[in-house]
């Protein structure tokens, strides 16, 4: 079984304030995930702002460096102690997508010099490939090569550059693709588009995705797995519909609940909303047990252990 | 009643001018929550700006008046011609990004402050806001802060407490939960609710999530293009849609235990630049005709209170599979 | 390409000085320098347009000299300080941590260090004979550090930009990145501070001269204004041998301002446009 992706004790501690009133804010908490299978797969991490999925995608694409922790992504050692794969060589196994397509090209170059950049640079082909790579990678992406040349971003609608972005990530080739919110900057009626390109990747050209997320209506269309995270710290991880259809943790459940349908109104019940962000980092116990509706005094002091399920799944709670 | 007549908005840029908000023509009772829903770059924000009556350069309204239903000191009714007197304390606006509309350098509570005419007593004005805040669940803390301290969505319910302090007779929210997560996203949508059941107020609401907008809204509005293609009671619109657009709207929105098949809007709205002709979602609508392609439909009333502008209005909710344009 | 209103009047009047003031000397055949060409103090006429100074010199001819020569200073200074400045500072913007914090040491330190009394101690031990490559490098190695600190604050912000992630992501070494990525938004402050360098330069030199820090012999605007005020030239009289060159200095300034704030407001509109 291929180990499509293992982070191990995974911890980024973010020290901010000046001399005086130093916080630490523990972004990534003892974060344990894996994933094996022999097919590829979708993983979503879903959470709030301030859950440590964009910090884990991070992590992950080695743009930051945990302050402790190892992670493996398809077998390799991408981060912690021992041999690492060089730049290149990494490139080529794993790929980001970024939230913002606007933001994730500069103003001044054309999108298709990225393209050819990464052909050339990452993917090594010839300067005779080179263009045929990337009329292949426009179309997998439902976009014509003629269109996308020498424009520059401003040209094109968000959908559109995220789907340069998506094309740019699968020259290479990777085994996973890193997508940090990739449609969030999408009106929710266009997300759709890009959410099923995501699956036909998976389903027939063989990649693996993350797909970090805040909308589990998404997250639930495509993932096979889910790790869902607050304040640091994943709350539930395992089998994506089990865990949809069938929540554990009271935060799991308050975010289903939360997700604005077509079918039924929600209750007009109050729902504890979190508090001044570095307060809540700084907790002992369960981050969660200031909202939780089932938090007792041992929540506040105890680190909840994870406990594995029967059907596979971890949920950390002291009630699971 | 609030009156929007033959409103056209248009901006003035260097390419020329382009119609933003075409001809909208609406009756819209007070004391209700309306959605307004569309695409990015239907109009919608547009559309709000020019009910608050914040028409700057490059925006311009070449056409049509706005009554608001409530009268001013002297008993008349105001329009758009006085609205902007009324800012803060008959109408008010929430707009999406916070930190544009939040003054970076001082504490949120000097902020509330500054809105008042300077003879009122700063103190007393204080109390009632700590007091309002703490009625609203928000932690009062927040008022000492600056707004780089608090998180993006404690902002934001910092700015729905300024937007609703003055108890205005209108609030104007445009996509003021897009940009965060869903747990806070719930926590304000529930918060606008309770204050406008207690206030009565009427709460324009732009989204471009119909999930929202089923969640909260009583009556919608949907915009393509400029204009106006459906309005109505919200119950009614997703349950039997008029419009093809609308139809695909909400058939666009994945949810959760449904594995069916879906698919979002495919295409892009027409440039506003070109000179359109007929039914402008003609080019991506499942059920265009020659008709559609030529003539443009009036926005006209179909069923009691339920107006769209479409040939094949009944046609819309037998679309099962929405089929995919190109 | 529509240029604005200023950048034309800008361009205007500094393609007639540096035309004017290169060209025209292949038309002279007679050293403004030497003394005594000329009878003194003549007044202007049409064999001399601004008249004959106390030394018999032509006033006109000096000062189409003295322009051309503060421009070829002016240039040559302000490419060295531009590529000194924009490679430090995007060096040390870019890299960060603790090469930032030397450089920027080093930089600081120049910024700190008062030009004016530390030139005019130069100048008393000097005394009117330094060549004018002396006097370049010294406006070199004080002009080069405020415009790092610039580039360097662009250049840090630029860094955290998404796009900067997507290039690498794309393969580029950090070389691909600081000329591909950060420079092309660094490059219109850059072209602005050039143009704002030469006036600094044409400015320092001229205050250098006046107070005899820069060879006096050699025709630049400062240098007129020395001798003229050697030679008392407000009490006895001769008002074209002391306002010929400020005029000449403000139009200099004026066009290079023009040209600058004009190219910036141009080059924002033609990057909202893009």
């Amino acid at each position: 079984m291929t180990t499509i992706l293992k982070t191990t004790n995974l911890n980024k501690v973010y020290k901010l304030g000046g001399l005086l009133n130093r916080v630490r804010i523990n972004a990534l908490d003892e974060v344990n995930l894996t994933i094996e299978r022999d097919e590829p797969v979708i993983i979503s991490v879903v959470g709030e702002s301030g859950s440590g999925k964009t910090t884990l995608a991070k992590v992950i694409l080695r743009l930051v460096h945990p302050t402790s922790g190892s992670a493996i992504v398809y077998d390799k050692l991408i981060v912690g102690k021992g041999d690492k794969p060089s730049n290149v060589e990494f490139f080529n196994m794993v790929q980001p997508i970024f939230q913002n397509p606007f933001e994730a090209f500069s103003s001044h170059r054309a999108v298709d010099s990225y393209l050819a950049d990464t052909a050339v640079n990452v993917a090594q082909l010839q300067k005779t490939e080179v263009v045929a790579a990337m009329a292949e990678a426009l179309r997998l992406v439902g976009l014509d090569y003629q269109d996308v040349r020498g424009k520059y971003p401003n040209q094109f609608s968000g959908g559109e550059l995220q789907r340069v972005s998506i094309a740019r990530a699968l020259i290479p080739r990777p085994e996973i693709i890193i997508a940090d919110e990739p449609v969030s900057m999408i009106d929710a009626s266009l997300r759709m588009n890009i959410i099923n390109l995501f699956l036909s990747l998976k389903e027939e050209f063989k990649r693996s995705f993350l797909y970090i997320t805040h909308d589990l209506a998404t997250a639930y269309y495509i993932s096979d797995y889910i790790a869902v995270m607050y304040r640091g710290s994943i709350v539930e991880f395992g089998d994506a519909r089990k865990i949809l259809a069938d929540p554990q943790h009271p935060y799991t459940q308050l975010l289903l609940a939360s997700i604005p349908d077509t079918r039924t109104k929600w209750e007009r019940k109050k729902i504890a909303l979190s508090d001044i962000e570095a307060k809540e980092f700084g907790f002992t116990g369960c981050r969660f047990c200031n909202r939780c509706p089932i938090a007792e005094e041992m929540c506040k002091v105890e680190r909840p252990p994870a406990i594995k399920k029967e059907d596979g799944r971890d949920v950390y709670c002291h009630f699971a | 009643m609030i009156r929007l007549k033959n409103i056209q908005a248009t901006y003035t840029t260097v390419r020329g001018k382009v119609t933003a908000v075409d001809n909208v023509n609406l009756e819209i009772p007070e004391g209700i929550i309306l959605g307004i829903a569309g695409e990015s770059g239907c109009g919608k924000s547009t559309l709000l700006k020019v009910i608050y009556g914040n028409i700057d350069s490059p925006l311009a309204l070449e056409k049509g008046q706005i009554e608001y239903g409530f009268t001013d000191e002297h008993g008349t009714i105001v329009t758009s011609a006085n609205i902007r007197e009324h800012w803060f304390k008959g109408i008010s606006y929430i707009p999406q990004s916070s930190m544009s509309s939040l003054n970076p350098v001082t504490r949120i509570r000097q902020q509330f402050v500054d809105y008042l005419p300077a003879r009122a007593d700063k103190a007393a004005v204080l109390e009632a806001v700590r007091d309002y805040i703490q009625k609203l669940d928000l932690p009062v803390e927040a008022l000492d802060a600056y707004p780089h301290q608090l998180s993006g969505g404690m902002r934001q319910r910092i700015m729905v407490a300024m937007g609703t302090y003055f108890n205005p007779n209108i609030i104007l929210a445009d996509e003021p939960t897009t940009a965060l997560d869903v747990v806070v996203q719930k926590g304000i949508l529930l918060l606008l609710m309770d204050i406008q059941e207690e206030m009565k107020n009427t709460i324009f609401f732009v989204s471009h999530d119909m999930g929202v907008h089923f969640q909260i809204t009583h009556k919608m509005l949907i915009m393509y293009a400029a204009k106006v293609v459906e309005f109505g009671d919200s119950k009614v619109i997703f349950s039997e849609p008029l419009h093809p657009y609308t139809k695909m709207l909400i058939e666009s929105l994945p949810t959760i235990g449904d594995k069916h098949h879906r698919a979002g809007v495919s295409g892009r709205p027409p440039s506003l630049w070109e000179n359109l002709v007929g039914c402008r979602f003609a080019p991506r609508c499942p059920l265009a005709t020659e008709l559609c392609r030529t003539t443009e439909p009036a926005f006209r009333e179909f069923h009691p209170g339920h107006f769209v502008a479409c040939h094949h209005a009944e046609k819309a909710n037998q679309l099962d599979e929405v089929a995919i344009r190109a | 390409m529509t240029m604005n209103n200023r950048l034309r009047i800008g361009i205007t009047i500094l393609a007639i000085m540096v035309l004017g003031s290169f060209l025209l000397p292949f038309f002279n055949e007679v050293d403004p320098t030497k003394h005594g060409s000329y009878p003194k103090n003549l007044p202007a006429g049409s064999e001399h347009l601004l008249g004959t100074n106390s030394l018999g010199q032509d006033i006109f001819w000096w000062l189409v000299y003295a322009v051309r020569n503060s421009l070829i200073l002016g240039i040559a200074v302000s490419l060295f300080t531009i590529t000194l400045a924009g490679g430090v500072g995007l060096l040390a913007g870019y890299l960060g941590g603790i090469a930032d914090r030397i450089i920027m040491t080093l930089t600081d330190t120049i910024i700190a260090i008062p030009v004016f009394p530390i030139l005019i101690v130069l100048a008393s031990l000097v005394r009117g004979q330094t060549s004018f490559l002396i006097v370049g490098g010294i406006l070199v190695f004080f002009g080069w550090a405020w415009g790092a600190r610039r580039v360097r604050s662009m250049a840090l912000s630029l860094r955290e930009r998404e796009f900067i992630n997507m290039a690498k992501f794309s393969g580029a070494s950090t070389l691909d990145i600081v000329t591909k990525e950060v420079f092309p938004y660094v490059s219109a402050f850059m072209v602005v501070d050039f143009i704002n360098a030469i006036l600094w330069v044409i400015n320092t030199e001229a205050a250098l001269a006046v107070i005899g820090l820069s060879n006096i012999e050699i025709p630049t605007l400062g240098s007129i204004v020395y001798w003229a005020l050697s030679y008392n030239a407000m009490f006895t009289g001769q008002y074209l041998w002391i306002i010929g060159p400020v005029v000449a200095t403000v139009l200099l300034f004026l066009g290079l301002f023009l040209t600058s704030t004009g190219y910036n407001e141009l080059y924002a509109k033609r990057r909202g446009q893009l």
